[in-house]
């Protein structure tokens, strides 16, 4: 099994949700994160006051995959999450020792 | 043909005896309707002033601090609702409004003893005294609660409320006396030695507050971290609410100081309203062409500075005149605020002063210039005068500057005296731990949002 961390951009996030969905991958959690990677931030102006903004809001997915999934999920994520532009994020992927499902005790495949 | 004759015959026949009884049935009625009429407006503008307060600069005030310190915020607002009302009606309003001498009244309105529904003719022959005391109530609640636009985010709340009531019965009584109390030094319709003209209240309320927030900000130094870690205001969309709601609540503020639903009430209205626009507009303007962006905050920002610039002139100027003085408080206090804060390095947390000190002070002056009979003509010691300097009045100018001065030094003064002795008393500033947990949790124990619940 793989484990895939995808960082994307905020806006991106409907669009790399339901390409997922489309391929039939089921299981994910996404929480909203601050981070930056070569694109750095932005200048805001409040009354004259200016602030470096570098930390930006992102979109962080988590899903777990057996192995043989590994390139379609990875194609078709980078597909949905690219615009083109500096700050599209970037992907991880990891070697997973076990899955287990809490309700029934289902391990491995089975259990993602 | 004769009964048509003979019946209005015989009317005024029977009307002639008590055609006196008739005409005084008709006055009483003329003069009950127009206090119906002016009446309902005052009732409608005391309450316009207070959700000015509330929540219009708790909103306005609240959305500019870090979320950690929303709700001490909006307390510094809120609680001036209670405690200046508590105050005002036990001594307040008689210190500002009885006879004394020229600088503060006196006690013969102490628990508002004799302030009934009788009219007193000095402040609004047509409306009850109780209308006029609570419509100036809202002026007194909104004035401490403006200089808390210099203190927030790192006062004791203890020290905030002591504060405030010596605040009130220092500076702010005193100089409302003298503005608009009768024999007030510097009221020009009661008799007052130097006669200045603010109509809504840019010396009593602006000058006052202003001077006295950047007082405060000086005595209490920065805040943890400014100006070197980012400080941003955590909701911009609150601002915007609450300086709406402050632009529709000064229509009461300053068209309601005429104390009537008049004439001269609809041209404070216009001019209000005139001064604002413009001062949004150059405000945003001036930040387009030196920072390269027009804002949000730059403009609601802009829109307050001018409502404070043409509060003393509202009243007293023609409706392009106002939107002159509109403009001009937009750039003037955008350079105040982007520019001379950060050359002297004080941290007015929200810019009370560089807005309402810089505003009300461009704004009484301009009034020495603008102001013109054509608009108000109140008689002067029963005469119909020259005003400004349109009028032909120069020297009008002169005594605007001394209403400045004496507004600013019994700022100065008071507020430092003031501060000196909450400081020993019970300290003005939190602990430096409390201040980074942020004063809704160390102050009130509780917080403003809740994201999870």
């Amino acid at each position: 099994m793989k484990k895939i961390e995808a960082v994307v951009q905020p806006f991106k996030m409907e669009e790399v949700k339901e390409a997922l969905k489309n391929i039939g991958v089921d299981g994910m959690t996404i929480s909203e994160v601050r981070g930056h990677g070569r694109q750095k931030g932005h200048k805001e102006v409040y009354r004259g006051q200016e602030y470096n903004v570098d930390l930006l809001p992102k979109v962080k997915f988590e899903l777990v995959i057996p192995d043989a999934r590994l390139d379609e999920v990875v194609e078709t994520l980078t597909a949905a999450a690219r615009s083109g532009k500096i700050g599209d994020g970037k992907i991880f992927v990891y070697d997973v020792a076990e899955a287990i499902r809490i309700r029934n005790g289902d391990r491995g495949d089975a259990a993602v | 043909m004769s009964t048509s004759f003979t019946i209005p015959f015989a009317l005024l026949q029977a009307a002639t005896p008590d055609l006196s009884a008739r005409l005084t049935a008709l006055e009483s009625a003329t003069k009950s309707a127009q206090s119906a009429g002016d009446n309902a407006w005052m009732l409608t503008s005391a309450a316009l002033v207070l959700m000015m307060t509330g929540p219009g600069l708790a909103l306005f005030y609240g959305g500019l601090v870090r979320r950690k310190n929303i709700l001490s915020t909006m307390m510094h607002s809120f609680v001036m609702m209670g405690l200046v009302t508590v105050i005002w009606a036990i001594y307040g309003y008689s210190l500002a409004f009885s006879e004394g001498t020229p600088f503060i009244g006196g006690l013969k309105y102490l628990f508002l003893n004799g302030v009934g529904r009788e009219p007193n003719a000095d402040y609004g022959a047509t409306v009850p005294h109780l209308t006029y005391m609570i419509y100036q109530l809202m002026f007194a609640v909104i004035t401490p609660a403006l200089i808390s636009g210099a203190y927030a985010e790192r006062i004791k709340f203890s020290a905030m409320s002591l504060f405030t009531v010596l605040w009130i019965t220092i500076v702010y009584f005193p100089m409302a006396h003298m503005v608009w109390g009768k024999g007030g030094l510097l009221n020009a319709y009661l008799g007052g030695a130097i006669p200045t003209f603010d109509f809504a209240g840019g010396t009593v309320v602006h000058i006052t507050s202003g001077i006295s927030a950047l007082v405060c900000a000086l005595y209490l130094g920065k805040r943890v971290g400014y100006p070197q870690d980012p400080i941003k205001p955590h909701s911009l969309v609150l601002s915007v609410i609450g300086a709406c709601m402050l632009w529709v609540g000064w229509f009461g503020f300053n068209a309601g100081s005429a104390v009537a639903a008049n004439g001269l009430a609809t041209s404070a209205f216009v001019n209000t309203h005139f001064a604002a626009a413009a001062a949004a507009l150059s405000w945003m303007l001036a930040e387009w062409l030196k920072l390269g962006k027009p804002s949000m905050l730059g403009g609601i920002s802009g829109a307050v500075a001018g409502l404070v610039a043409i509060t003393p002139a509202s009243g007293f100027v023609e409706p392009m005149p106002a939107l002159l003085i509109g403009f001009l408080a937009g750039v003037f206090c955008f350079f105040m605020v982007s520019t001379v804060k950060h050359m002297f390095g004080y941290d007015d947390t929200l810019d009370a002063f560089g807005v309402h000190g810089a505003g009300g002070t461009l704004g009484a002056i301009l009034t020495g210039i603008f102001a013109t009979k054509a608009i108000n003509d109140t008689p002067i010691n029963n005469k119909v005068i020259a005003l400004g300097l349109v009028d032909g009045n120069p020297g009008q100018i002169l005594n605007q500057a001394i209403g400045v001065a004496i507004a600013m030094g019994l700022g100065i003064v008071g507020t430092l005296l003031i501060l000196k002795l909450v400081d020993a008393v019970v300290g003005m500033r939190v602990e430096r731990s409390e201040e980074e947990d942020g004063l809704d949790l160390s102050q009130h124990g509780e917080e403003g949002y809740f994201f999870e619940a």
